[in-house]
């Protein structure tokens, strides 16, 4: 179940599409927990294929920031994309297709929230699949999968 | 008896300061053998540094170490670092959190090596496959550690995945208990790493990782993970989720075993003003984690302070505190002001200080000054139990040093009794300051014979306070050896793979040995526990080597004569316990 992750959920007779919401950055602890998940959900180890990402304000004591896709209605980084890779999704958010992705970079710039990087080692964009298997291990209700609205 | 799985730990990163080289090595051999962590650092000291090296030397080496499990399952958090202590001169172990285990684990190695001394102050940026020298010219100087930190944020990248480790005005002035700071609030505190540091003009390492680890058998692992996430949520680390260790102030207090005004006293009339109730009460203002953390131990204080100078101009500043530094900036220093400790905590903290012995060392300097031992001549500052204006001042001249006699505290509590007088009531053993836990004489045992020295090493205050709790009578001084030794090697198996030992009650061995196997490692419980002891016994032998032996250690008198929650220490038990120790190691 936490593997498949295509961000759409069967419920009776409509489709409910769902997105990560930032329900209270305050109570982010830092503990990288939802990045290392977010990594382990695809079977890895590590902080740097994570889709969600967590930065403090120059120190801790100030408190983090999480950056992570809100499935944009209308999102700049699939416009900006020379090659049609970043297919967009019903109701909001992207979905990219690897074979037409060519690592150019422009989503990546195109984003103003700096919720996509691209994998060091595929050299293609990691992009939020809106699985919510990052909330499932946040000790502190920082993030949540919810329905768009 | 391992997969895969070592092949992406086992790289060693070698950093040679004075050539500005760095290479790395594949020491499949060691991390097949020894996990990783202490077990791995300990055979690495042993390759590097000779017995008779002068800790401040270009032959001193700062070993870094992680291990298995590291950034793989929850509160695999912590860094070992191993290196010759300038405080006593033996191998010295100290841990720290932060985000430098994952870090480390992510720019793909198992330990880094730093070797040599630079010929001008540097910095470096450890990345996967490359090390960058920086001119740390502009830094040095530089005299808080927080100031730095804030420094090599903006001018590295990696924001997010990094760690920054660096030293503040008490590393670059070589203070034999300086620390290293990592992120902010996290350190490697005790032992003198700090100074380590300044002897090789190293003033930082900004570590940013970029590796990803493909996991052997995902599913076992993800069950596994998933329970074990549940168990760090669970009641075995509430304490450290709650009140923090600050919880420790008002329960030691009432049992008659929080160190007051060095050691004289085991209860504080203070105490509930500094306790953990009262600063959750009053000033806890956030709470932070280390790396794969869920229960964020780190409490922040905010203090709101106008400034004396201009009304209505205020600043507000963030202090992490936990139950050591109260101990002995509050407590052991007669200080029931809140604020007042706190301010004394964020010093230590900026300096670049161990908590623990800077509060030592400056119970012992008033004492001294109380006794007439010294005076205003020596000290410069009027120091009185509570008064911590004047310690305030007293750590900046530790740092800063103005005369003869800061240079001597400096060097550390048993060096300045040696110079000075006052032996009996100098709080040390083998040269290291204690933490604070006035529990009974199996904890201070254990001082004495723990490899680090440290209340870490086999957490004795507990065996003190189950024998207070049952009514039980004290074991034999063989039994008591048996007992600490038999849980401080055990640890040794948390500490190379390396977990927080917050997280000692939900990684029992049946678990620990279940993590190892769905990562393709083959242990048994029995195996782990004679791996633990063998670890245990490098350790201790290569300390025999550089000249250690327990029956040689002068324990300070005041022990002897103050009232624990279990009686007064008799000294015939401690001395029989300590020669048996001796034996026991010997004998292997």
């Amino acid at each position: 179940m936490f593997l498949s992750g295509a961000g759409r959920v069967g419920c009776g007779e409509e489709l409910l599409v769902k997105r990560l919401a930032i329900l209270d950055a305050n109570r982010c602890v830092g503990c990288q927990l939802c990045m290392l998940a977010c990594s382990r959900r695809l079977g890895y180890a590590g902080l740097n294929k994570s889709a969600i990402h967590v930065v403090s304000h120059g120190g801790v004591e100030r408190g983090f920031t999480v950056i992570v896709c809100r499935a944009c209605s209308d999102p700049p980084c699939a416009r900006v994309c020379p090659e049609d890779a970043l297919k967009i999704r019903e109701g909001g958010g992207v979905i990219l297709i690897p074979e037409k992705c060519n690592g150019c970079g422009h989503c990546v710039e195109a984003c103003d929230l700096g919720a996509i990087k691209l994998d060091q080692e595929t050299q293609k964009p990691i992009i939020c699949v809106y699985c919510g298997y990052c909330a499932q291990f946040c000790p502190h209700g920082v993030i949540a999968l919810q329905e768009v609205e | 008896m391992a997969g895969e799985w070592i092949n992406m730990l086992s790289k060693v990163l070698y950093i040679d300061l004075t050539k500005k080289r760095y290479w790395i090595e594949d020491r499949r051999d060691l991390f097949e053998r020894w996990l990783g962590g202490i077990g791995v650092a300990t055979q690495l000291y042993k390759e590097e540094v000779s017995r008779r090296a002068d800790p401040l030397g270009p032959e001193n080496v700062i070993i870094l170490s992680v291990g298995p499990l590291t950034g793989v399952f929850p509160m695999a958090s912590k860094t070992v670092a191993v290196f010759k202590s300038p405080l006593n001169g033996f191998f010295a172990e100290s841990h720290a959190g932060g985000r430098s285990a994952s870090a480390i684990r992510f720019a793909g190695y198992g330990a880094i090596v730093i070797r040599g001394v630079s010929e001008r102050p540097v910095y470096l940026i450890i990345e996967p496959g490359r090390v960058r020298f920086r001119d740390a010219g502009a830094l040095w100087g530089v005299r808080s550690a927080e100031t730095v930190g804030r420094i090599l944020r903006e001018v590295t990248g990696g924001a997010g995945v990094r760690s920054i480790l660096r030293i503040g005005g008490a590393g670059e002035k070589l203070v034999r208990y300086a620390m290293v700071m990592v992120e902010t609030f996290r350190h490697f505190g005790r032992m003198g790493l700090g100074a380590v540091f300044g002897s090789k003009k190293l003033k930082g390492l900004v570590i940013i990782a970029g590796r990803n680890y493909r996991i052997p058998n995902t599913r076992k692992y993800l069950e596994l993970y998933q329970k074990i996430f549940k168990l760090t949520m669970g009641p075995g680390t509430r304490k450290y989720h709650d009140l923090g260790t600050a919880e420790n102030v008002a329960a030691l207090n009432a049992i008659g075993a929080l160190p007051t005004r060095n050691f004289s006293s085991g209860r504080f009339e203070s105490a509930s003003e500094i306790s953990g109730e009262k600063l959750v009460e009053t000033v806890l203002a956030r709470r932070v984690a280390c790396s794969a953390c869920p229960v964020a131990c780190i409490h922040l204080a905010a203090i709101r302070e106008e400034y004396e100078t201009e009304p209505f101009m205020y600043k507000t500043e963030f202090i992490s505190y936990d139950y050591e530094p109260i101990y002995a900036l509050g407590s052991n220093l007669g200080i029931g002001d809140r604020i007042g400790m706190l301010k004394l905590l964020k010093a230590v903290e900026d300096w670049g200080l161990d908590a623990i012995s800077t509060g030592v060392v400056l119970a012992w300097a008033t004492e001294a000054q109380e006794k007439g031992l010294i005076t205003k001549d020596e000290t410069l500052l009027d120091l009185r139990w509570g008064d911590w204006k004047t310690y305030l001042k007293a750590i900046q001249y530790i740092v800063q040093q103005p005369n003869e006699f800061y240079k001597v505290l400096a060097l550390g509590v048993e060096e300045a009794s040696k110079r000075y007088g006052g032996a009996d009531f100098a709080l040390a053993f083998n040269k290291v300051e204690p933490a604070g836990y006035l529990t009974g004489p199996l904890y201070f045992i254990s001082l004495a014979i723990g490899s680090r020295h440290s209340h870490l090493d086999a957490g004795a205050y507990s065996l003190d306070q189950k024998l207070l709790s049952t009514g039980a009578s004290l074991p034999s001084p063989k039994e008591a050896v048996e007992r600490i030794v038999e849980e401080e090697a055990w640890r040794q198996i948390l500490s190379s793979l390396v977990i927080c030992f917050f997280a000692r009650g939900v990684y029992k061995a049946d678990l620990v040995a279940a993590t190892l196997d769905s990562l393709g490692y083959s242990y048994s419980e029995d195996e782990l526990k004679k791996l633990g002891r063998e670890i245990y016994l490098e350790k201790q032998k290569l300390k025999r080597e550089e000249g250690f032996s327990a029956k040689n250690l002068s324990i300070p008198g005041r022990l002897y004569q103050v009232d624990t929650p279990l009686g007064k220490i008799d000294r015939r038990y401690v001395e029989e316990a300590l020669a048996y120790f001796d034996q026991l190691i010997k004998e292997g």
